[in-house]
C-alpha cells in the first residue's frame, strides 16, 4: 500500500454523488464489468471511454455522497483508478471504498490547483507532489490499514474464517 | 459528563462509555437488505466462506425497488433473494409490502435504542423511534450476517432545536429541507443529527420520519429522535427507563446547535440539482410543470396522502399535468382506501400506483425527459434521478406539492 506512484489527472467538481457515478437504471446490469461504460455518464458520458489504467481522479468536496450503492467505488476501481483525491467523501463511500481496497485520499488543496490531464505522484499516507509542490496527506486509522491491507473486506473475513493464510 | 443520544445507544450497546472519535465494535439488533442488492450481498456472503447466517431472525429481506419489475433482468434479483432465504433459513421476506424504510418500523422490526443497518443510504429514517440505524454497502453487509457485529466510529453530534408551532402550509418536510440548505449536502459528514424542541415533540412519528429520512442529504450518519408516548403507540410497546433515558443531556457536548423558531419557517424547495440548492417556493412561485410526484419514503405516509387529498378535494390536477401517487405501504394503501383519501385523489385526476420505491428510483412509470419539470415529494433531485440529466427535479411536501398539481406551476399551499 505504501509504495509510490505517477498517475494522470481526471478532475471532478463538488459533490459528485452516487447517481452520477453509476445511475440508477444501469444498477440492475448483471456485473460491474456490464455497468463499466455508464460511469459518471449524467455529467460526463465520454470519461468512462477516456479514463486509462492508473489515472487518477481529483475532486472538491462531499465526493461519492447520495446512495449506498458499493458499485460507484468497485466501478472507479474497476476502470483502473488508481487513487481519488477529494477535498471530502461521503462516509458510506468511503467505507464502501476501504471494503474494496480502493484507495481515498483527503486533501483540501490539490482540488483547487490540479489541471486536468497533468502528472502527479503519490506515496500513500505520506505526501503527493504536484508541479513540484508537495502537498502532505494523512494515513488512515490503523483498523481500515488491516482491511486495506488485506486487499478488502472480503479477504479479510476469509482469513478470518479460515480460508485463506 | 453528559451524553448525546448516540452516545447513549452505542455506549448501551457496548456496555461501556463511549465519546466521539472512539472505534468500537457493535453488536448489530438488526439488519434490511433490499432487491438491487441482495445478489451482490448473497455473492460476498458465500465469497466470505461463511456457511450460516448469525441470526437469521435479524435478517430482513425487502422486494422494493424493483418491485413490479420494469426491466427484463429484474426478476432475477427476486429469484436470486428467494434462493438465499430458502438456503439460510430466513423467515422475514417481504415480497410486495411496500417500502423497505417504511416496513422496517411499520412491521416492528426497529425499536427505540436498537442498532440497525441497512444497504441503502435512507436507512437512517429508523432514528424516527430513536434507533442508531445507517446505511453500508453490501460488502459490509455480507460481513455483518456471518459476524452481527461491525465497526463503528462514534460520532459527533449536531443539536437541532425546533420550538413553536408551524405554520398550516409548513410540514416537516421544510423543515428538514431547510436544515439541509443551512448545513449544506456535506454539513453533516460522519455526525449524528439530533432534535429537540417543541415543534418536534408535537409532531408525529410519521413526520420525524422524513426528517431522519433526509438527515443522510446532509452526509449525516444517523437522525435522532428521543423516543415518547408517540413513539411507544407507533411501536406498540411500553417505553422502558432505558429508552425513556435517550435523551441529550443538558451537559452532552454537541459540535454545532441549530435553533429555529417554527413560526419562521416558510414552505421551500430543494431546486435542481442539489439538495442543498434551498428556496422559498415563493421565489418561484409561477413556474410551470410537467409532473408532480407524491410518494417515496420520504413522504408516501399516510398523512402525506391526506395533506394532499384536502388541498386537491373538489378540484382538478391542471391540464397537461400529471400527478402520480405511490403510497409507502400496502397497509398504508389499505388505510388511505378506507378513508376516502384515495377516492378524492383519484376523482381529482390523480393516477394512483402500486407502494414502492416508484419514481423516486427512476425505475418505473412517470420517466421524464429534458428540460420538463416535476415537484415531487422525495428525498434526491441528482441528475438523471427519474429521466434524462436534463430533468429539473423540484423536492417539496406534499402540501406544496398538491398545490402545484392544482395550479400546473410552482405555489404555495
Amino acid at each position: 500500500m505504501s509504495e509510490k506512484f505517477t498517475a494522470r489527472i481526471w478532475v471532478l467538481g463538488d459533490d459528485i454523488d452516487t447517481d452520477i457515478i453509476i445511475p440508477t437504471e444501469y444498477l440492475a446490469l448483471k456485473t460491474v464489468e456490464d455497468m463499466k461504460p455508464y460511469a459518471f455518464s449524467p455529467l460526463r458520458p465520454e470519461l468512462a471511454g477516456q479514463i486509462q489504467p492508473g489515472d487518477m481522479i481529483v475532486a472538491g468536496k462531499n465526493f461519492g455522497c447520495g446512495s449506498s450503492r458499493e458499485q460507484a467505488p468497485e466501478i472507479i476501481k474497476a476502470l483502473g483508478i488508481r487513487c481519488v483525491i477529494a477535498k471530502s467523501f461521503a462516509r458510506i463511500f468511503f467505507r464502501n471504498s476501504i471494503n474494496n481496497g480502493l484507495l481515498l485520499i483527503e486533501n483540501g488543496e490539490l482540488g483547487d490547483v490540479v489541471e486536468e490531464g497533468k502528472l502527479a505522484e503519490v506515496t500513500p499516507g505520506e505526501k503527493v507532489v504536484y508541479e513540484g509542490k508537495e502537498y502532505e496527506i494523512a494515513s488512515l486509522p490503523e483498523n481500515l490499514m488491516e482491511i486495506l491491507r488485506a486487499g478488502g473486506l472480503v479477504k479479510a473475513m476469509r482469513r478470518r474464517n479460515g480460508l485463506d493464510a | 459528563m453528559g451524553h448525546t443520544i448516540i452516545e447513549k445507544i452505542i455506549g448501551n450497546n457496548v456496555g461501556h462509555e463511549v465519546k466521539p472519535g472512539d472505534i468500537v465494535t457493535v453488536n448489530v439488533d438488526r439488519v434490511m437488505i433490499h432487491d438491487i442488492f441482495i445478489p451482490f450481498v448473497a455473492k460476498k456472503f458465500e465469497e466470505m466462506g461463511f456457511s450460516r447466517l448469525w441470526d437469521p431472525d435479524k435478517v430482513v429481506l425487502i422486494y422494493d425497488h424493483l418491485v413490479p419489475a420494469s426491466q427484463v433482468d429484474d426478476t432475477r434479483h427476486f429469484r436470486e433473494g428467494n434462493a438465499f432465504v430458502e438456503k439460510y433459513g430466513m423467515k422475514n421476506i417481504h415480497r410486495a409490502d411496500g417500502i423497505c424504510h417504511q416496513l422496517m418500523t411499520e412491521a416492528g422490526y426497529v425499536k427505540p435504542g436498537n442498532i440497525a443497518f441497512g444497504t441503502d443510504s435512507h436507512t437512517t429514517t429508523y432514528g424516527c423511534v430513536g434507533a442508531f440505524s445507517s446505511g453500508i454497502g453490501y460488502t459490509e453487509m455480507a460481513g455483518i450476517l456471518g459476524t452481527g457485529e461491525l465497526w463503528v466510529r462514534v460520532p459527533e453530534t449536531i443539536k437541532v432545536t425546533v420550538d413553536g408551532k408551524l405554520p398550516a402550509n409548513v410540514t416537516s418536510k421544510d423543515i428538514i429541507l431547510r436544515l439541509i440548505g443551512d448545513l449544506t449536502a456535506a454539513g453533516a459528514t460522519y455526525k449524528a443529527l439530533e432534535f429537540a424542541g417543541s415543534a418536534i415533540e408535537e409532531m408525529s412519528v410519521a413526520s420525524r420520519m422524513t426528517i431522519a429520512n433526509m438527515a443522510i442529504e446532509a452526509g449525516a450518519k444517523c437522525a435522532l429522535f428521543t423516543p415518547d408516548e408517540k413513539t411507544a403507540e407507533y411501536c406498540e410497546i411500553e417505553l422502558t427507563d432505558k429508552e425513556r433515558d435517550l435523551v441529550g443531556d443538558a451537559d452532552a457536548v454537541y459540535v454545532r446547535e441549530i435553533h429555529y423558531q417554527a413560526e419562521d419557517l416558510v414552505p421551500v424547495l430543494a431546486c435542481p440539482p442539489q439538495v442543498d440548492n434551498i428556496k422559498p417556493v415563493k421565489d418561484l412561485e409561477g413556474t410551470e410543470i410537467d409532473q408532480v410526484f407524491i410518494g417515496s419514503c420520504t413522504n408516501g405516509r399516510l398523512e402525506d396522502l391526506q395533506a394532499a387529498a384536502e388541498i386537491l378535494k373538489d378540484k382538478k390536477v391542471a391540464p397537461f399535468v400529471k400527478l402520480i401517487v405511490t403510497p409507502a405501504s400496502v397497509k398504508i394503501y389499505n388505510q388511505a382506501l378506507e378513508d376516502g383519501t384515495i377516492e378524492t385523489l383519484v376523482k381529482a385526476g390523480a393516477i394512483v400506483t402500486h407502494p414502492g420505491c416508484g419514481l423516486c428510483c427512476g425505475r418505473t412509470g412517470g420517466i421524464l425527459t429534458d428540460h420538463e419539470r416535476v415537484v415531487a415529494t422525495n428525498n434526491r433531485n441528482f441528475l438523471g434521478r427519474m429521466g434524462t440529466s436534463k430533468v429539473e427535479i423540484f423536492l417539496a411536501s406534499p402540501k406544496t406539492a398538491a398545490a402545484c398539481a392544482a395550479a400546473g406551476k410552482i405555489v404555495e399551499a
